[in-house]
């Protein structure tokens, strides 16, 4: 099951140009700055503008050369839409009594939403947040083929931010659906997305994987601050003498503080390019938990900010990101293909179910 | 006002009445029609700028020449006028339908404006999303654009039947001013002024007249207030 697009367009400031393949279900980002087409491409998707060239094929099914009234895709727009004239409700009911019958129910969605308070109230009572969420649910409910979300978080501030995604990584899961996200917050996209679409300009930079493109020290994400690694795993065990759950990740083994949640839970671990710390002999007596063997994949010197980035593959299979001085990259004599240990400590691994 | 409405005599009476009749037809015909001119307006097609001097012709026009127009056309020997006495024994000339009509195309232009102004205000991009939800061209115009312009709409018709109620050079110069035919307000308190005696009769219809304008006005402008409401997400 795959999604393909490909998209070709002019206006009178640039153009956009981009192809790409997806796994269906699953969460494609596309992550770029204001202005780099993110909005174009959704559109077009949608059948709301209508480009130059535009391919869009779900498992074969030519969605552009349908009708955009009957293309069935759902739309979740940045500034919600809610029918003012609609309660609710009502809005809930708009598209879902215009689609035909399909498997996302009601009920279903009432709930995986948290919008029952909420059915009788009038769009201008809402919150923001809650107003999100009514749009993503009354997108769910014209029972689309693919759901399109366009910076959907962006008009909120970070509270409902927080309240919001944990409903949309419930969403991953929930239903079957390929879903396109198109987001300028790297923590979003790497808390949502199986794949990723780097955007600039209007030009396709790099698509694959999100666990590789944001370890790739020659992609703009590494050199930013907020920079990190994304490690998928799934958890083994629980130590609860220690205080700690064990974590299996590829042929790895990670170490993170204990969480309830159940063994065998697929989870997605986030870790910091600052928190990683490499070295070229096993520590003894050192807080860190984590000793992982891995490999120098690649190097990028940060002149200006006297630090160097390190790409590292992980001996068990996954792909990390270190950033450290141009000092400690000189004392070590980092090189690529150079085999060394990873230290990671157990309160920097950033957790959350998939 | 109790004094008032004593001393109104029969014939003033029916000169009320049959104005409110005239303006209630002109706006109960004249109002869909706008609504379709105002929606076809609304957005770019070939000839729009031939649509639009049209119906805005009797706002530029002198009304008497607007009554003279349609005379021509509507006419017991215009093209449209014949056909209608042929195949529907609709006389319009110097009848009360006739005064309808001539009302009708002069509030037509008022009305099509004040429609527009709320089928403007509608945000295009909520349009766009009940597209994306499955809603059709006309789904969306009867769900979504009709909704919203309602109260613009309601407002258009009360404007138009005020305006209705002093259409004066165009109802008399194509339905002339018959008493309980065509004599609507305005052209009675201008044949009483005629008469010698008669200023009594015209002040009295005069304050008729006023109070229906300002009751007219105030209902518009509170259904307008209600248009700008609630539209902004």
């Amino acid at each position: 099951m795959i999604l393909t697009v490909e998209i070709e367009h002019r206006y009178r400031t640039g153009g956009i140009s981009v192809a790409f393949q997806a796994p269906s279900p699953g969460v494609t980002a596309l992550f770029g700055p204001s202005g780099a087409g993110k909005t174009t491409v959704m559109n077009a998707i949608a059948g709301l503008l209508h480009p130059k060239h535009i391919r869009v094929e779900l498992n074969g099914l030519a969605l552009h050369k349908i009708p955009t009234a009957r293309r069935r895709i759902g739309y979740v727009f940045q500034e919600g839409r809610l029918f003012p004239h609609l309660n609710v409700l009502r809005n809930l009911q708009y598209g879902f009594t215009r689609a035909p019958h399909g498997p996302i129910g009601r009920d279903d969605v009432i709930s995986l939403l948290g919008l029952a308070p909420l059915l009788a109230r009038w769009p201008h009572t809402l919150s923001g947040g809650e107003r999100q969420r009514v749009a993503i649910g009354r997108a769910l409910l014209s029972q689309p083929r693919l759901l399109l979300m366009d910076e959907p978080l962006s008009a909120l501030d970070q509270a409902r931010r927080d309240e919001i995604l944990p409903y949309l990584a419930r969403l991953r899961t929930a239903f079957e659906l390929p879903i396109v996200y198109a987001s300028h917050a790297l923590d979003e996209v790497m808390r949502l997305a199986d794949t990723l679409v780097l955007l600039e300009a209007g030009r396709q930079r790099a698509t694959g994987k999100l666990t590789e493109l944001v370890a790739r020290v020659d992609l703009p994400l590494a050199a930013r601050p907020d920079a990190a690694g994304v490690l998928r795993g799934k958890i083994y065990t629980h130590a609860p003498d220690r205080g700690l759950t064990c974590i299996a990740c590829g042929a790895d083994i990670l170490w993170v503080p204990m969480v309830a949640a159940m063994e065998g839970t697929d989870v997605r671990l986030r870790v910091s390019a600052r928190e990683v710390i490499l070295a070229l002999y096993e520590p003894r007596a050192i807080s860190v938990t984590n000793v992982v063997g891995a490999s120098v994949c690649a190097l990028a010197a940060l002149e200006n900010e006297h630090a160097v980035l390190v790409e590292l593959d992980l001996d068990g299979g996954g792909q990390l990101l270190s950033r450290v001085t141009l000092d400690a990259a000189s004392r070590l004599d980092l090189r690529v293909g150079m085999k060394l240990l990873a230290l990671i400590k157990a309160v920097a691994v950033e957790l959350q179910p998939e | 006002m109790g004094s008032l409405v004593n001393t109104i005599s029969p014939d003033e009476q029916e000169a009320i009445l049959l104005t409110l009749g005239v303006s209630l037809r002109a706006v109960g015909v004249g109002l869909p029609l706008a609504l379709l001119a105002a929606t076809l307006l609304s957005r770019a097609f070939p000839g729009r700028f031939v649509l639009h001097a049209f119906v805005h012709l009797p706002l530029m026009l002198p009304p008497v020449v607007t009554g003279w127009l349609l005379l021509l056309v509507f006419g017991v020997n215009g093209p449209v006028g014949a056909l209608l006495e042929r195949w529907l024994h609709l006389r319009l000339v110097f009848t009360e339908a006739g005064a309808a009509l001539a009302c009708g195309v002069m509030i037509f232009p008022i009305m099509v404006r004040s429609i527009r102004l709320s089928l403007d205000a509608i945000d295009q991009k909520l349009l766009q999303a009940a597209r994306t939800l499955g809603a059709g061209a006309f789904d969306r115009f009867l769900s979504i654009t009709l909704p919203l312009a309602a109260p613009g709409v309601l407002a258009a018709a009360v404007l138009g039947f005020t305006a209705s109620i002093g259409e004066f050079g165009a109802v008399i110069t194509f339905a002339a001013s018959i008493p309980g035919q065509t004599q609507t307000l305005p052209l009675a308190i201008y044949a009483a002024l005629e008469t010698p005696g008669g200023e009594a009769v015209a002040a009295r219809l005069s304050i008729v007249s006023i109070f229906l304008a300002v009751a007219g006005l105030g209902i518009a402008e509170l259904l307008a207030t209600r248009t700008n409401r609630g539209k902004t997400r």
